[in-house]
């Protein structure tokens, strides 16, 4: 008797855990019923195809990084060189992870491979023929690069969601090559704003303009060659007639301060009251930037974002630690550009693999038919067990709700999601969950009908199959195992529920199923026939 | 209650004509596929679908038009259906994916499909959601499928090797492919969209599908213990048999929850629900008739004591039966007390 007492104990203990966790959160959330902290915090979350959102699916082109890298070896190589008065008849990227230097005379090449040792830590060196040299970047090297990269875009797009304020926004790796990024903005409906900001490099660049602006890029490179040291950058035509129309700079290539050397931004006003973008540097930045600003008074500074000049206005004194990036921005773009700003820049650009915009309304719709069928589900195998399997029928449905109760329990203890594909799992778990009792009752009918006695035959009956019952559950979890590792987002929903349903059904077929039968037992002195 | 009680139906009999029945469903699906194709979802075919709710619901045709007037290209290509439940009013566009993967470009089919139906003038709409998927995703989930599929296969082959024997284990593996087959033959008669939730299924189906075979291994197991002198394929129909009132009636109920789910769990589910309901049924069936006819092509017909001198992977359940009933004893001595 103690036996069955502790058994009933266990399975009521079992049920109000998993019902206050798995079960409580929700009514209370839906009647609006306070709740404590610990209990809501706990509420079963919404995945995106059920509560709306944006879902986007980003691929790093980790090839830029390898290109930014070996395009800095290189101007670092092409610097020693000219310190040391060595010859070359060029230096050019070699698609993107090396590069080659040209012709670099038979008499000069010692002082060469002194000067290229510098750089060589990281790439493998070649001599060819005709004092010609190509650098190919190690392959480790570049692997730990691209991997770097990922995590960096990573970091920098967690860090701009959080600016836009976001509620529970998930970002997270993913790929077989792992240079996919999966950004999930529950809520978020301004589709465009959100993925504009994610997805600008907001790379910062101050250099000093040589000369321009000009109209067209020829009159700034005389025989058609950029200057050593020098690039040339487009840009919009801010005044005068032309004014919108594409100009170019011509300017130096190293820059004076970059993204990297600010401490803020935020949005402000321009002389002209036009939205425009004040920024504050550190005080390395600040150091820096008074240096070259007190060099070049009188000379025009370009401030260059992704690559384009945005204005160049001229340097009129000695600046240290504040500016202000002016163009002709909208008060939304000064908003959006300083928030880039300030989460710092993209390491590579990004390509958009996939963008999913669920309405609310449409994740609405769809938790509504899936509770539908869920209730229909279950309505349709209940009345079958009633009708079919009489008293031993209602056991079988405590225990098919006590499993749903302790499914949604373990996935809200997980802080799992539930998905579209997850309502379908929890619809199968019903009906996978009957399976066991099913198993079980023939085996009890089967037992009855060799006439051995009620309680022998209850007990065999369970027996019996518990084993069976092991192998078929560790069967569906191994398919649900893969599944898993197959599946993102909503499929892992559904993998989720999938295992902790068969979890459950383990637990409540076997041991809540028996408990039942045995006080349906207890409470009778002699059990001569069984309602099965 | 109690239906298929006592059968006593001579299934091994029927496996010749069984796997003639499969073969010609497979077949069948597989010339379907090769000459029309499996339709793919968006997640693998790529492009960009809009759903669009409408205060007036305007027929399908009247969307394709404003399709073909305002859509560049046209809307030859576009695959126009209502979404959901009639009262919703909402019309969904497919489009295919056009140009490589680029950037911040993969909206503007999106927004040019929106623009097309704004000058058809089909009166009010909005647009509750919008899936654009490039070209680049379909082919790293096949590929991803592929393996998982292949790798749980393995992982079930392993788990009923260990438990029972080889050669049940690939009666139980030839079984579930065999239930891929049909599944995908079915897909393809019924022009089902190959989408992640079919796949979710189909690898749901994997697991199910063994449950049966198990349950009716088991018993086969248990039978060639008590029925040494009788024939492989005697023991196999006497446990088809035995354990069939329980496999029609499981799988009957896992079948009413997934009906329910096809006729109520809306339009997303619908291609998952479809793709269970013939997973359920074919493995049902290649329980009884496929996966035990192949454990008798795999290790003859003879008289069954060699299996009884089972292998050391029975050990642990041999091993736990003669517990059983010491296990049961007390019970039984206290029942009668009481």
């Amino acid at each position: 008797m103690s036996n069955l007492r502790w058994k009933l104990l266990t399975t009521i203990a079992v049920t109000i855990i998993f019902g206050a966790v798995g079960v409580y959160p929700i009514i209370a959330a839906h009647y609006g019923i306070t709740t404590p902290k610990v209990l809501t915090d706990r509420l079963l979350k919404l995945g995106l195809d059920l509560k709306g959102g944006v879902h986007l699916v980003l691929r790093v082109q980790t090839d830029d990084a390898l290109r930014i890298e070996s395009e800095t070896e290189m101007e670092r190589l092409r610097e020693l060189l000219t310190t040391a008065h060595i010859n070359s008849t060029g230096l050019a990227l070699t698609g993107t992870d090396g590069f080659k230097v040209e012709g670099i005379a038979p008499d000069q090449d010692a002082a060469f491979r002194t000067a290229a040792n510098e750089v060589s830590a990281n790439y493998d060196r070649d001599s060819g023929t005709n004092g010609t040299y190509t650098f190919r970047m190690k392959p480790n090297v570049a692997q730990s690069l691209r991997e770097e990269a990922v995590v960096q875009a990573r970091q920098t797009i967690e860090r701009r969601v959080n600016e836009l304020g976001v509620a529970e926004p998930s970002i997270a790796q993913q790929g077989t090559n792992g240079d996919q990024i999966l950004v999930q903005l529950p809520g978020v409906t301004d589709v465009n704003r959100a993925k504009e900001i994610i997805r600008s490099t907001g790379l910062l660049e101050l250099k000093i303009v040589e000369q321009g602006p000009s109209a067209s890029k020829e009159a700034l490179t005389p025989g058609g060659t950029v200057p050593e040291g020098m690039d040339v950058v487009p840009g919009v035509s801010s005044g005068g007639d032309a004014a919108g129309s594409t100009v170019y700079y011509l300017v130096r290539k190293a820059a004076a301060v970059t993204g990297r050397d600010l401490r803020s931004a935020r949005p402000s006003l321009d002389e002209n009251n036009r939205p425009a973008v004040a920024f504050t540097l550190n005080s390395e930045g600040a150091a820096k930037f008074g240096k070259i600003t007190g060099e070049n008074i009188g000379r025009a500074l370009a401030i260059i974002l992704d690559g384009k000049v945005q204005s160049a206005p001229r340097i009129d004194s000695r600046i240290t630690s504040d500016g202000r990036i002016s163009g002709s921005f909208t008060q939304e773009e000064v908003q959006n550009l300083s928030l880039i700003l300030r989460s710092g820049s993209l390491p590579a650009t990004l390509t958009y693999l996939e963008e999913r915009t669920i309405g609310p309304s449409l994740g609405a719709d769809s938790i509504r038919s899936g509770v539908i069928a869920s209730a229909v589900g279950l309505v349709l195998i209940v009345v079958f067990m009633l009708v079919y399997y009489r008293t031993a029928g209602v056991n079988a449905t405590i225990a098919l709700l006590l499993n749903l109760v302790i499914l949604l329990g373990i996935m809200a203890y997980m802080g799992a999601v539930m998905t579209l594909p997850g309502i379908a799992g929890f619809v199968l778990t019903m009906g996978i969950g009957v399976d066991s009792n099913v198993l079980i009752f023939e085996r009890i009918k089967e037992e009855l009908e060799a006439q051995r006695g009620v309680r022998a035959s209850i007990n065999a009956g369970f027996s019996r199959v518990f084993l069976t019952l092991m192998d078929t559950h560790l069967a569906a979890l191994i398919s649900a195992a893969f599944l898993f590792q197959f599946g993102t987002g909503p499929i892992r929903g559904f993998a989720v529920t999938l295992f902790a349903g068969l979890v459950s059904n383990l637990f409540t077929a076997t041991f809540v199923s028996k408990t039942l039968f045995e006080l349906e037992l207890s409470r009778k002195s002699q059990v001569t026939t069984l309602s099965i | 209650m109690h239906i298929l009680n006592k059968t006593n139906i001579n299934f091994m009999r029927w496996r010749w004509h069984a796997v003639a029945l499969s073969w010609v469903v497979i077949l069948a699906g597989l010339a379907v596929i090769a000459t029309r194709g499996l339709p793919r979802g968006i997640e693998f075919a790529g492009g960009t679908s809009v759903i669009m709710e409408f205060d007036q619901t305007p027929s399908d045709d009247a969307v394709r038009n404003a399709l073909n007037q305002h859509y560049p290209g046209g809307g030859s290509d576009a695959i126009v259906q209502s979404f959901g439940d009639a009262s919703r009013r909402q019309k969904m566009v497919r489009v295919p994916h056009v140009g490589e993967e680029s950037g911040a470009s993969l909206s503007n089919t999106a927004a040019a499909v929106e623009q097309a139906i704004k000058a058809g003038n089909l009166g009010n709409f909005r647009v509750v959601g919008t899936e654009i998927v490039g070209p680049a995703v379909g082919k790293e989930l096949s590929q991803r499928g592929l393996v998982a599929t292949v790798l749980s296969l393995a992982g079930l082959l392993a788990y009923i090797a260990f438990r029972y024997q080889l050669s049940f284990a690939v009666g139980a593996v030839v079984a579930t492919i065999h239930d891929l087959l049909v599944v995908l033959a079915f897909l393809a008669f019924f022009r089902f969209d190959l989408t992640l939730n079919v796949i979710a299924a189909i690898l749901t189906v994997t697991g199910y599908s063994t449950n049966d075979t198990i349950v009716i291994f088991d018993r086969v197991r248990e039978n060639l213990r008590g029925m040494r002198r009788d024939s492989l394929m005697d023991v196999i129909n006497v446990s088809i048999n035995q354990t069939l009132g329980r496999t029609v009636l499981t799988a009957g109920l896992t079948l009413l929850s997934v009906i329910a789910l096809f006729f109520f769990g809306g339009e997303v589910l619908r291609g998952f629900a479809f793709t269970m309901i013939v997973g359920i049924i074919t493995g049902t069936y290649s329980s009884i008739f496929v996966a035990a006819a192949v454990v008798t092509f795999w290790r003859g017909l003879g008289p069954t004591r060699a299996a009884a001198h089972a292998p050391a992977s029975t050990g642990s359940v041999s091993a736990g039966a003669p517990q059983q009933p010491t296990r049961k004893a007390r019970p039984q001595r206290k029942a009668r007390a009481s």
